[in-house]
């Protein structure tokens, strides 16, 4: 049996040390919000979050993982970047298909909870690993730009805020 | 009695975002929508939306005493929209606030829901919207019509002195409303009107504007179910090899070391394929890396693509069935200023991010399949002919679709996944893994094209084209193959929109070994498109004129395309000076019954590579049902089409597909990514397609910009960057 905390909790999974995450997700804990879609890290869809870190779960043995809290898209929104960052992807309407935007919300949620706000450079260096096949790479940056607007202006509601 | 199929549908949800942060940003995007959202699930019936359908005036709407309304959708969501634009329409005339319905998913029932363009219940070829607008509206004010009846009895007044107002019928004099629910049992006793009275467009309150899209929310928290995270209780998870190469039989199978592995359960032998079923994916795939399997590869064990390019090259050499024929095509080409080319276009995989999988239960008294496909009553006919078992006991569960692009137009794997299910036990699934899925699939026709054209004044006088290539028709819709036309394969080529007195157009059917081919995003006019404006482009350059300059002047019969031009080639700043080894291009269409013109604007380094700086289009799509999802299809669109035209290439080798992942059958990534823009121009006229055209506009776009830049014409795709760094033609 290997321990793992998922979304803040602790789930038991009889897998191989050497399974990939991935499946243990999706086909032991029917969490099926984390895509297949290449199983060689080409692609981004199976993206989660260890410790917050973005880190592609279809080549990540289960056995790696240890005590490190792993957040899937499922979880996701209960972290500041998460919840934004899905927010951000409503408002700029990014979504077509959406099969790899679980993937694609992992990503950008990783990249702003460590760089509020990331230049284009930042963007293509932290999304380049997420293929989307529908194409909607121009409302992603559009929509991390807008996520980083929506967490400035929460900030900006929150600062000097008393409460009573 | 066959039961009618139920998809379990999860609770009414609010959107999750709250009003003050669309504020915030400032985009007017309708926060706090309510909405139902109906998703075929797997997880149980505890899900269900309750809905007694006390009145079902059509196929498409239900609602029930509470009020609760039901849009029942005939068209697959894979990425274009269309739940939200088909519920849009429907609850336009039906007069109901959007927040209030629920939306399901058709079963297969190609009487109901056949796609009226196409005669069958299908989602494909830009087809949705054009083929389904009447419809939709007639089946929307037809429900209301008979609501409005039900209260004017019951009020004994003029119906044509009622009115309705989201959801309720009103009659102004008395100020009396009824709401929708409480006439429903009175309504179900009307005959529906035959021909009940539309909107008018300026009647229209949502289409025409910016809705939110419905299907978005449970696709940013991981709540959306495809087909591939069905998970039916008691399930196994499988993954199959077929033979590598075409028609090819499996000889014998050492599953020693497979069975060996920790929760593998069973290995399935087929003539034609290898499954592994497991307790899990992972063993299921480690076990089918164990195998050894040996093949006979059969009569295709030889094929090549430089073999299947010379018997295409040969056919085009070959008189054809004559497509479309005006004036005198070869006394005009005996004249002085002639021009020839020739161009052709690779297979391509559809590698759509889902990958091909599908979900059987086979018992002895029925077969439950949960897919996402785009040809739903078709999978349900073909586990019925495998399983031997009546079509009204094949239950199909039609999910969301990650991405379709043609690929889920066909059942291959439906087939290859029932026929491993007939082998197991109880409920499994079958997973391609992303090499299976590139290697054993259905691909996009390899095309040839020769064309002869001649020049006078600056204007074309005499074209003539002949397309070789095989035939997804003939396979695919066979009584749509008429007198050796594929009419598919020669859409655009038939339909120049400009103005040239002398027209022949050719096809030659060449059916290449070893491969089969099927529809890719936009079919037939992807290819015809790229063909046809890269060579107005060096007809352009061989007139000595403008590339724009030289289509405006022969667009005089096409007043829709030439406002696009004009348009396109303003916001484009089409004149103005670029850097050396940067470029602009421009292509123009009418295809999907849209009329579409696109500049695309490159730049090209010493080594070849491609920088896809801008894409800029205007479009006249007709009425529009919703703003933003038209400019998302055009933006996705180009993406998908400068993909293939940058990088995408399926070739064969001993009869095998060289191509395996994402490492080597490469996609467009967010760097490379180029700003786009699309322009729409305001029109009445019925609507156009709209999820095709941009993926068609894109190659011939950046080909004639890559023209602009290096002088280098590209008459083969991908994009040759030896070519293009080297400074000669391809």
């Amino acid at each position: 049996m290997i321990d793992l905390r998922i979304n803040g909790e602790l789930k038991h999974v009889d897998a191989p040390a050497n399974m990939p995450l991935l499946w243990v997700l999706r086909d032991l804990l029917g969490l099926t919000g984390t895509k297949f879609g290449c199983g060689i890290a080409q692609c981004g869809a199976c993206t989660v979050h260890l410790d917050g870190n973005a880190v592609r779960s279809c080549v990540l043995p289960v056995g790696s993982i240890g005590n490190r809290a792993v957040t899937t898209i499922e979880g996701v929104g209960a972290t500041p970047s998460g919840a934004t960052v899905q927010k951000a992807w409503l408002v700029a309407e990014v979504v077509q298909c959406g099969y790899c935007q679980p993937g694609q919300i992992m990503s950008a949620s990783a990249l702003l909870r460590t760089n509020p706000h990331p230049t284009d450079a930042d963007i293509d260096a932290a999304m380049a690993g997420n293929i989307c096949r529908c194409g909607t790479y121009v409302r992603i940056r559009a929509a991390i730009k807008t996520a980083a607007q929506i967490a400035t202006a929460h900030a900006k509601d929150t600062e000097g805020a008393v409460d009573v | 009695m066959s039961e009618p199929w139920t998809p379990r549908l999860p609770a009414t949800r609010k959107m999750p975002v709250s009003r003050r942060d669309f504020l915030k940003v400032g985009v007017a995007a309708g926060g706090g929508l309510f909405l139902g959202f109906a998703i075929p699930s797997a997880r149980g019936a505890k899900l269900g939306v309750a809905h007694d359908p006390a009145f079902s005036p059509n196929a498409f709407i239900r609602i029930a005493r509470t009020g609760a309304v039901t849009l029942i959708m005939p068209q697959v969501e894979m990425g274009q929209g269309v739940y939200t634009s088909i519920a849009v329409i429907l609850a336009e005339e039906l007069d109901v606030r959007l927040a209030t319905v629920t939306l399901e998913a058709a079963p297969p029932n190609d009487a109901l829901y056949g796609n009226p363009a196409l005669g069958f219940q299908v989602t494909g070829g830009s087809t949705s919207i054009r083929a389904f607008w009447m419809p939709l509206r007639r089946a929307g004010a037809g429900a209301r019509a008979m609501l409005i009846a039900a209260a004017a009895n019951d009020w004994k007044v003029d119906p044509a002195a009622c009115g309705t107002a989201a959801g309720e019928v009103v009659h102004a004099a008395s100020g009396r409303r009824l709401s929708y629910g409480s006439l429903v049992d009175r309504a179900a006793r009307l005959k529906p009107p035959a021909n009940p009275t539309l909107k008018t467009p300026k009647e229209f309150r949502m289409i025409g504007t910016v809705v939110p899209r419905l299907d978005t929310p449970d696709k940013v928290t991981g709540k959306a179910l495809f087909g591939i995270d069905a998970l039916p209780p008691g399930v196994k998870f499988a993954t199959l090899m077929a033979s590598p190469v075409l028609g090819g039989k499996v000889i014998r199978v050492d599953d020693a070391a497979a069975r060996a592995i920790p929760g593998v359960r069973q290995i399935v032998v087929l003539d034609d394929l290898v499954a592994v079923v497991a307790d899990h994916t992972w063993a299921a795939k480690q076990g089918l890396d164990a195998l050894n399997i040996v093949w006979e590869d059969g009569p295709n064990a030889h094929v090549t693509t430089e073999e299947i390019l010379e018997q295409l090259k040969a056919a085009s050499e070959r008189s054809g069935a004559v497509a479309k024929s005006v004036g005198d095509v070869a006394k005009e080409l005996g004249g002085a200023e002639r021009v020839e080319a020739r161009y052709h276009v690779p297979f391509l995989a559809h590698a759509p991010m889902e990958p091909m999988n599908c979900t059987v239960h086979v018992r002895a008294d029925g077969c439950e399949i949960w897919v996402g496909n785009q040809v739903i009553t078709r999978a349900q006919a073909t586990a019925a002919e495998i399983t031997g078992l009546p079509k009204d006991k094949v239950i199909v569960h039609n999910h969301l679709l990650g991405g379709g692009f043609g690929r889920r137009l066909e059942v291959d794997g439906i087939a290859k996944s029932v026929r491993i299910a007939q082998k197991v036990d109880g409920p499994v699934k079958v997973i391609w893994t992303r090499e299976e899925d590139i290697q054993k699939a259905l691909y996009r026709p390899f095309y040839f094209d020769r064309f002869e054209a001649s020049l006078a004044g600056g204007k074309i006088t005499a074209w003539k084209h002949r397309i070789a290539g095989s035939s997804v028709l003939a396979r695919w819709a066979p009584p749509a193959f008429v007198n050796g036309i594929d009419s598919d394969a020669v859409e655009v080529a038939v339909d120049l929109q400009y103005e040239v007195p002398n027209l022949h157009v050719e096809y030659v059917r060449q059916e290449p070994s070893g491969i089969q081919t099927c529809f890719w995003r936009g079919v037939g006019p992807t290819h015809n498109i790229f063909v046809t404006e890269s060579f107005v482009d060096e007809l352009a350059h061989k007139a000595g004129k403008d590339p724009v300059r030289f289509r405006r002047d022969q667009l005089g019969k096409a007043p829709r395309l030439l406002a696009c031009l004009d348009l396109v080639a303003s916001k484009a700043g089409w004149g103005q000076v670029l850097p050396k080894r940067a470029g602009r291009g421009v292509a123009v269409q009418y295809a999907f019954g849209s009329y579409l013109a696109t500049v695309a604007e490159v730049e090209v380094d010493e080594h070849g590579e491609v920088y896809v700086r801008r894409c800029v289009c205007a479009v006249d799509c007709g009425i529009v049902v919703n703003p933003d999802t038209v400019v998302a299809q055009l933006e996705g669109g180009i993406i998908f089409g400068l993909t293939a035209a940058l990088h995408s290439e399926i070739t064969l080798a001993k009869g095998r597909v060289q191509q395996s992942n994402f490492n080597n059958y490469r996609m467009m990534r967010i760097n490379e990514a180029p700003k786009i823009e699309v322009h729409l121009i305001p029109s009445v006229e019925a609507p156009g397609g709209i999820g095709e055209p941009g993926t068609a506009a894109a190659a011939p776009a950046l080909a004639n910009a890559l023209f602009a830049a290096t002088g280098v014409r590209l008459r083969k795709l991908p994009v040759d960057r030896h070519a293009l760094a080297a400074g000669t033609a391809a």
